[in-house]
């Protein structure tokens, strides 16, 4: 495999760099070597940002040897993979369009498909986790039709509801909490995906699939009861 | 029955903040934590506890605050940040005990944009995934001080006043940095520029960046896929005017990063408010890993002297402080 570039953060931190591009399996080799450094930890790392396309390492650099860890890193990054275990998946309920989605009548009518069609197949995709950042727990997901991708709002919204469902660009999302955004509103899950206090806290990790499964408004006000009990609404499903 | 602080009165950037939170960036969780860790870490010393113990952090604005329940034992650091138990001012570098009913004042930040209240024990609000430092914009760790905030003291019975002189204080000289992940994005002459020119901390900075104020950086056209970012990094978006991110930053972000600030210098450059003026200078990174392990030392070697049985605000008031705390250093 072709090796990453090693880009120093700072004094504290190092970027593994495999891309400057949103692709699967780019990010599946970030999420390749993030798992690989978890199983078999360089002393003085303290934690590690996978992201798009590179692997922020992070690590106290007095308790490091950053030659061994430069060395570490590239050595991970090209080592042939052994078989891996799959991805968690979720099923996701989402409520569609109406208030959960301001957006979908115009988003579908910019893809030229009925309302009905553009939720089918959004609904039909697997997505993958690509990248947690934004928000806490603000889930970046690969793998959306490119008929329903659109560039986002000329205009952001100062706030849009906690774990709305959006697309930006050729990305779709599931929010955490309220907060801004220029991303078209689709829908909004019941489930939490940042619920402090709950264990776990955060639902979705980078690299997790995701599908979702479309609710009626009347079966969300249930789910979002039970989310609020301390549910997590969502089912895995592998 | 543990001592409580009620805020009485504060700024808008008060808030409770620690060494910080880790392991959570990769759900998006900032980091947070003191903007400056010499200024906590010494507060903290006056106080008893270890250096990333909990403590209040102002900005600019003062602060007061009303003891119940129990004796407390208070020491403030921060440049030009002074302290006054009722109506008698305490003098830098010593702790002081205050009782339930008196009231603990800080001072406006005189030279600098944070001050930091420790006490003994250490402010005991609830952790919340490991720090208990709070994020303004997603609101773990809890909200930002206002008045009526009861903060509840962590239980301690050593609350003998320490001292400590002189008081250190952060070096001067630019901000160091070493090239950024992105600098091949930009023109060769960009970090020439970054480093010749001198910058000026804009009005909007706040705990997630110091925007900089300085000839534009214009960075290559092309768009950049979101990566990871940290704490020092300076990144250059559209406008061309830098941004450094500062300890409340997101975790990700899609402007290219042209530096970043080296980690010890990132608690000075928050300790510069806006409208100062510095420059930036290019170093590589044996010289910022051995500048990490100097601050670091000087953390560690915070070791103020008990002042038992000495009644600070009474010498004080004779003006006799300086000479007694010399003699016993």
């Amino acid at each position: 495999m072709t090796a990453p570039t090693l880009h120093p953060c700072g004094d504290s931190a190092i970027s593994v760099d495999f891309g400057n591009v949103i692709d699967a399996g780019v990010n599946a080799r970030v999420m390749a070597l993030d798992r690989a450094l978890a199983a078999d930890p360089v002393p003085g790392v303290v934690e590690c940002v996978p992201t798009y396309r590179a692997l922020l390492v992070q690590f106290d650099p007095l308790a490091t040897d950053y030659d061994v860890l430069c060395a570490r890193l590239l050595t991970l990054a090209t080592a042939p993979r052994d078989a891996e275990a799959a991805p968690r998946r979720w099923r996701v309920p989402v409520a569609y369009g109406g208030d959960h989605g301001a957006d979908l009548d115009s988003i579908a009518a910019h893809a030229g498909l009925t309302p009905a069609d553009f939720v089918a197949a959004h609904a039909a995709a697997v997505y993958t986790v690509m990248m947690i950042g934004f928000l806490p727990g603000f889930a970046y997901l690969g793998g959306l039709d490119p008929r329903l991708a659109r560039p986002r709002r000329d205009v952001p919204r100062a706030r849009v509801p906690a774990a709305s469902v959006s697309i930006g660009g050729a990305q779709t999302a599931i929010g955490s909490v309220e907060g801004p955004s220029g991303w078209h509103l689709i829908g909004r899950t019941p489930a939490r995906p940042f619920q402090p206090g709950r264990d776990p806290v955060f639902l979705f990790g980078a690299g997790d699939e995701v599908v979702f499964a479309p609710v009626s408004a009347r079966e969300w006000d249930a789910l979002a009861a039970r989310a609020a009990a301390g549910d997590l609404v969502v089912e895995r499903i592998a | 029955m543990t001592a409580v602080l009620v805020v009485e009165s504060c700024g808008p950037g008060a808030s409770v903040q620690d060494g910080g939170r880790v392991g959570w960036r990769r759900f998006g969780v900032s980091g947070s934590g003191a903007m400056d860790r010499l200024a906590l870490g010494l507060a903290n010393a006056l106080a008893g506890n270890p250096p990333d113990a909990a403590a209040v952090e102002t900005t600019l604005a003062g602060l007061r605050l009303r003891v119940e329940g129990g004796p407390v034992l208070f020491a403030v650091a921060g440049p030009g940040v002074g302290m006054m138990v009722d109506e008698r001012a305490v003098p830098p570098g010593v702790s002081v005990r205050a009782d339930p009913g008196q009231r603990v004042t800080l001072s406006p930040v005189r030279d600098g944009v944070h001050g930091y209240l420790a006490v003994a024990g250490g402010v005991a609000t609830t952790p919340e995934m490991g720090s208990r430092s709070v994020h303004l914009r997603s609101g773990i760790g809890g909200a930002m001080l206002a008045p009526g905030t009861r903060l509840p003291v962590g239980d301690c019975a050593a609350l003998a006043p320490r001292a400590l002189a002189p008081v250190p204080g952060h070096a001067d000289g630019p901000i160091r940095v070493m090239p950024g992940p992105q600098h091949d994005w930009f023109d060769a002459a960009a970090l020439d520029t970054l480093v010749a020119v001198t910058w000026e901390v804009g009005e909007r900075s706040d705990r997630m960046g110091r925007f900089l104020v300085g000839p534009g950086l214009a960075p290559r056209a092309g768009s950049m896929v979101s990566d990871g970012v940290v704490p020092g990094s300076l990144q250059v978006p559209p406008s061309g005017q830098p941004i450094i991110l500062m300890r409340d930053c997101q975790t990700t972000g899609g402007y290219p990063k042209l530096a970043t600030v080296i980690s010890a210098d990132l608690d000075r450059l928050a300790q510069m408010p806006a409208g100062a003026r510095f420059s930036l200078a290019l170093v590589d990174r044996a010289t910022a890993v051995d500048a990490a392990a100097r601050l670091a030392r000087s953390i560690a070697a915070l070791a103020p002297r008990p002042v038992g049985g000495v009644d600070v605000g009474r010498l004080m008031a004779e003006n006799l402080i300086g000479g007694v705390i010399d003699a016993r250093c």
